[in-house]
């Protein structure tokens, strides 16, 4: 099996990401099963928070706000164990019913470090 | 071959390595004892023990290994996983991976499935071979990083793929019909297959309508060929061409082809240019020919794919409508462009205005800056013969 990146951007609204709709937040919390289903495995997932929440360093400068503000941001990614990218596309393609496009990304490295 | 060898070791690269061993131990065996009856089998079958000795040799591919354990067995045409009927065909199609540039979807299939030269593949793109070269390279890196998997794409996956796959034909045909370098202006093997290959898709996509359109223009293509040189096989023009001999059953069929695809709605590339192709084809003379209706069909061509190339050819039919002073005037913009530097085309199409023109220092100038450019020996021997005829007493 391969590890992919599916980097997930959506389409930023004011009052993202408490107005997902029930239906969306479900789709999200039975991903990894549906995922299983088809033969591949979520290996880790991440959420962000909007991107006003973020801060960005570039040198010494630090400012507020995400390095690019862009309409569709990163909202979320996971790590996907699949056989090849046909095999990656379909999958990620269950986590792409939301209003924005997803990334799908072969990876070099990945490593969760266990605290000591 | 190239397609039943990668069936054995499901990797292109190997499988193109191994086809060319397999020409390197043909070349020195039957030069020693005479050519077998069934050379194309004896290829397959020497590619595909070369591809198993490659693997065995990479243990990382033990795995695979079970696949080959019948390399003699012969070949396994059924079953027919995506209903595509033909092993090339198949591989054109799987090659055509959205996940890579559409661009190098074409350059790759031309490359490994055709068999054309990375040259001639440049040429076709208006690059340089290094340009070519680099990106054919970068997308053999893609596909192992990312894992694109030699696979036939579902049915329902066939259309996504489909303009890729009619340009890799369109582009071997052409490649075929004036081969970019050597002697002879046709490679027969070549527009043969590409025109089997049209055939096969319009088999298997019989509403698509841009297949119809591709092969309604390469059927005219086709039925022009034979004219296209003279007996000492030097490059004849459309208007010095010998219309009695175009083969008119060909025609006949391209024009139902395309008369059926702009029936049923808004013609693409293909159609468009088989349009064109077969107005030419039905007039019966240079003179005579719907020059109005070519230059709208080439307007509206320009329109949805704004090629300079396309631009060039619409200078022509505007030369015809508007006279040669309007069209010298656009092959300079395109000139100016700078898109067309290097395409020998631009130059020669230039020369040819010129000279109507009565402008014939220009014109021989220009018609020897497109024997620079050209690597094809029929195309230069006419070029220098126009440069001979243009030059001022």
């Amino acid at each position: 099996m391969a590890q992919y990146a599916v980097l997930i951007f959506e389409q930023m609204t004011p009052g993202w990401p408490n107005d997902i709709s029930p239906e969306g937040m479900q789709a999200r919390i039975e991903l990894p099963e549906r995922i299983a289903e088809q033969g591949g495995r979520i290996v880790a997932g991440i959420a962000w928070d909007e991107p006003g929440t973020a801060t960005t360093i570039r040198g010494d400068l630090v400012t507020d706000g995400p390095f690019i503000e862009t309409k569709e941001a990163l909202a979320g990614a996971f790590v996907l164990e699949a056989r090849d990218l046909d095999h990656a596309l379909a999958l990620a393609k269950l986590a792409a019913n939301v209003h924005g496009t997803v990334e799908v990304r072969p990876l070099i490295g990945f490593e969760i470090v266990e605290a000591s | 071959m190239l397609a039943a060898t990668v069936r054995v070791t499901r990797d292109l690269d190997a499988a193109e390595e191994a086809v060319q061993e397999a020409y390197i131990r043909a070349l020195e065996t039957w030069a020693r004892d005479g050519v077998p009856d069934r050379p194309g089998a004896w290829l397959t079958t020497v590619a595909r023990h070369q591809s198993l000795n490659m693997m065995r040799r990479q243990e990382t591919l033990a795995t695979k290994l079970p696949l080959l354990l019948e390399p003699d067995a012969p070949e396994r045409l059924e079953p027919d996983p995506g209903m595509i009927p033909d092993d090339r065909l198949r591989l054109i199609f799987i090659c055509c991976h959205p996940a890579l540039a559409e661009e190098a979807q074409v350059a790759l299939t031309l490359r490994l499935v055709c068999g054309v030269a990375t040259p001639d593949i440049a040429q076709a793109f208006l690059v340089s071979e290094s340009t070519m070269a680099a990106r054919l390279t970068r997308a053999k890196k893609k596909i192992t990083a990312a894992r694109i998997p030699y696979a036939v794409p579902s049915v329902g996956d066939l259309p996504q793929r489909l303009d890729a796959v009619l340009t890799v034909i369109h582009l071997l045909y052409a490649t075929g019909h004036t081969a970019p370098s050597g002697i002879d202006l046709v490679r027969d093997e070549l527009t043969g297959r590409a025109l089997d290959l049209a055939r096969m898709l319009r088999q298997l996509l019989p509403v698509e309508r841009e297949v119809a359109g591709l092969l309604a223009l390469l059927l005219v293509h086709e039925a022009r060929r034979a004219t296209r040189t003279d007996t000492n096989g030097r490059l004849l023009r459309l208007e010095e061409q010998d219309r009695a001999a175009w083969d008119r059953e060909l025609i006949a069929e391209a024009d139902q082809l395309v008369v059926a695809a702009l029936k049923s709605g808004p013609p693409g590339r293909f159609t468009l240019q088989a349009a064109i192709a077969a107005l030419h084809a039905q007039a019966p003379s240079y003179a005579e020919t719907d020059w109005p209706q070519i230059l709208t069909l080439y307007g509206e061509l320009l329109r949805i794919w704004p090629s300079p190339v396309v631009a060039l050819n619409r200078a022509v039919a505007v030369s015809m409508v508007d006279g040669p002073e309007a069209a010298l005037a656009e092959v300079e913009v395109l000139e100016r462009d700078g898109r067309l530097a290097g395409y020998r085309y631009l130059p020669s199409t230039k020369a040819d205005l010129l000279h109507r023109l009565g402008r014939d220092a220009e014109a021989a100038e220009a018609y020897r800056d497109a024997l620079a450019l050209s690597d094809n020996a029929a195309e230069q021997e006419f070029l220098a013969e126009r440069a001979k005829l243009a030059r001022p007493p």
